[in-house]
């Protein structure tokens, strides 16, 4: 387990070194690189760039320049938002918190409903049912998150008026009820993808494990066919969900970019759009780092969680 | 030797294609796909010059006219231009983007997936995990980054998808190429002196075609959605070159008075991402040689 646990580890650092590099190459994609955004101060001379150039550290070799800049980036400081020079940090921060908040909504919305879904579609495989689930979470795959936003807010909000269109909180009320009622559409509209994935994964999985012999050999022990399916077959069906849900962390937090555009959700997708619009680049920057250590340490917990779940793993 | 009909491997393989047509043929939704991409580049081909209006013409009279006013099929825009006309313009770029990204991903992934698998160890390592690092960045914040920090017009868009959409069929080509490389035929070419690039192409590539064609399938249906999403959020193909993605652009305020501004591109990028899907689904099943014992 121990050992398990150190490659594991390892492996997520190698990983996180070659992120960063991504980042960097990224960030010196700019034409002209991070100076770009001086040259359009107005009055700006060829010389006075030269100097900002230099005291930026960016006339020194990219080798020299990338240690500079992921050692600051490891010690916490990832520079200054252009906008109004606060820390990269501490302006993630403070939109984070609404992005997991919609994320973990959606993610309970879609294990709840993908694990049943994929569930009964296994236990009555080509039924009329599973069929309809079938070409349901494809083409629940297929629609453009954004859209289908739009599709809710017409329907909910501008037709039945049932739900509001956007926003986190009424103005003038904060209370608990309130957040929930401007939770709702966002978290659906962000959940439907997640849905159609876990219900397939889980179909697969489930229908995977009832052809076990395990599962025969429960069935002839005579045990009712409620109790064999959840305890014996679904426990075990669940394990590679564990898995999935690292894997699925990347398709949930570009979703939540644009679902949070659409709904203007004050959260982290929301506030790199505006960074984008503004050109701040180390915001920018900052977001997309986090967004990649965030699918890291996903991934690494998951795998953890897997090798806690399953006694198997921890044999080889 | 030439490879007559006789010869016993030609003879399979033919079977074997013809086999997976007829279970291609058979697969009910792959086959409802394959006709609406052909109806649909049919129509965005031929379409516009039938129609009676320019998609570029603006007629500030006929603003806001809804579906099936007079020859307006799917209404007007906020600046009286046709929809329907736009539509199909649009589909011109945003299916000719994918096209061209799925080409280029397939290109590009098909090659670091069969170098890797070839030649494994250290290669092989070093071109996965930088897939893997690749993978960990949500596609959606690559592509928005990228797209803001270079000139964005229709080619710059498409390579900037290309290169957020290789890695998908890098993983799946190394992983074929890893099983293929220890079969009997490749050990053969090897001894018999073939040099890497003819095994790599002639013997790896080639039988490994089947899963290369469902991901560049599914690749096509991913790259319309990335297209229409930068589009959508103002960072792909630019006004007044007309994309699925950007007519959605301004749909939002005129969700109340104009709402169908925003069902029909939705509609036509939905229709087209799930018939590629589909067509990718009936392909896998076709053409899986495991279904085959």
């Amino acid at each position: 387990m121990a050992q398990f646990l150190f490659g594991r580890a390892l492996q997520s650092l190698l990983l996180l070194w070659l992120v960063s590099m991504i980042g960097f190459a990224v960030l010196h994609l700019t034409p002209g690189g991070p100076l770009s955004q001086f040259a359009l101060v107005p009055g700006m001379t060829q010389a006075r760039l030269a100097e900002i150039a230099h005291e930026m550290g960016l006339d020194r070799s990219l080798p020299v320049q990338y240690w500079e800049w992921a050692s600051r980036l490891l010690t916490g400081d990832w520079g200054r938002s252009y906008r109004d020079q606060s820390p990269v940090l501490d302006v993630i921060g403070s939109h984070l918190f609404a992005t997991l908040e919609l994320m973990a909504t959606a993610i309970l919305i879609a294990v709840l409903l993908g694990v049943w879904i994929g569930v009964m579609g296994a236990v009555r495989r080509y039924s009329f049912a599973d069929m309809l689930a079938t070409v349901g979470a494809m083409v629940a795959l297929s629609i453009p998150t954004f859209w289908f936003g739009l599709v809710v807010i017409y329907i909910f909000s501008v037709r039945l008026q049932w739900l509001p269109a956007g926003n986190m909180y009424t103005v003038g009320d904060g209370s608990l009820l309130d957040f929930l009622h401007h939770l709702i559409a966002p978290a659906l509209v962000l959940a439907l993808v997640e849905v159609a994935v876990w219900s397939r994964y889980m179909r697969a999985s489930m229908i995977d494990v009832i052809n076990q012999d395990y599962i025969r050999t429960a069935r002839a022990k005579g045990l009712p066919e409620k109790r064999v399916l959840i305890r014996h077959a679904l426990r075990n069906a669940l394990l590679p969900m564990i898995t999935l849900a690292g894997l699925e962390l990347p398709t949930l937090l570009g979703g939540a970019l644009v679902t949070e555009t659409v709904f203007t959700w004050p959260g982290m997708g929301r506030l790199f759009l505006d960074s984008l619009g503004y050109r701040d680049y180390p915001v920018v920057m900052g977001i997309l780092m986090v967004s990649a250590l965030l699918v890291l340490l996903g991934n690494l917990l998951a795998d953890i969680l897997c090798a806690v779940a399953d006694p198997r793993i921890r044999l080889d | 030797m030439t490879a007559t009909a006789a010869d016993p491997t030609v003879e399979t393989a033919r079977r074997t294609g013809n086999r997976g047509w007829r279970r291609f043929r058979r697969h009910r939704l792959a086959m409802i796909g394959v006709a609406c991409i052909l109806l649909l580049v049919l129509a965005c081909v031929a379409g516009p010059w039938l129609l009676p209006f320019d998609d570029l013409r603006i007629d500030m009279r006929a603003r806001f006219a809804p579906p099936l006013t007079g020859w307006h099929l799917f209404g007007t825009d906020p600046l009286g231009r046709d929809l329907c006309a736009r539509l199909l313009m649009a589909g011109r770029i945003s299916l000719s983007v994918a096209f061209a990204a799925m080409v280029i991903s397939t290109i590009v992934g098909s090659a670091v997936g069969v170098v890797a698998g070839y030649y494994g160890r250290a290669v092989g390592a070093v071109l996965m995990r930088l897939v893997d690092a690749m993978l960990c960045f949500p596609a959606v914040f690559l592509l928005l980054t990228l797209a803001a920090l270079l000139k964005p017009d229709p080619i710059t868009i498409t390579l900037i998808i290309a290169a957020t959409s290789w890695m998908e069929v890098a993983r799946v080509v190394e992983s074929q190429i890893r099983t293929l490389r220890e079969r009997d035929f490749t050990l053969a070419a090897e001894m018999m002196g073939a040099s890497d690039a003819r095994i790599m192409v002639d013997e790896l590539l080639r039988n490994a075609i089947g899963p290369i064609v469902v991901a560049a399938t599914l690749t096509v249906a991913r790259a319309i959605l990335m297209e229409a999403y930068i589009s959508f959020l103002g960072y792909g193909i630019q006004p007044p070159t007309a994309s699925w993605g950007n007519m959605l652009n301004n749909a939002q305020q005129y969700l109340t008075s104009a709402p169908w501004l925003a069902l029909v591109p939705g509609i036509a990028i939905t229709l087209a991402v799930t018939s590629f899907n589909f067509i990718g689904d009936g392909l896998r099943d076709a053409l899986d040689a495991r279904l085959e014992s």
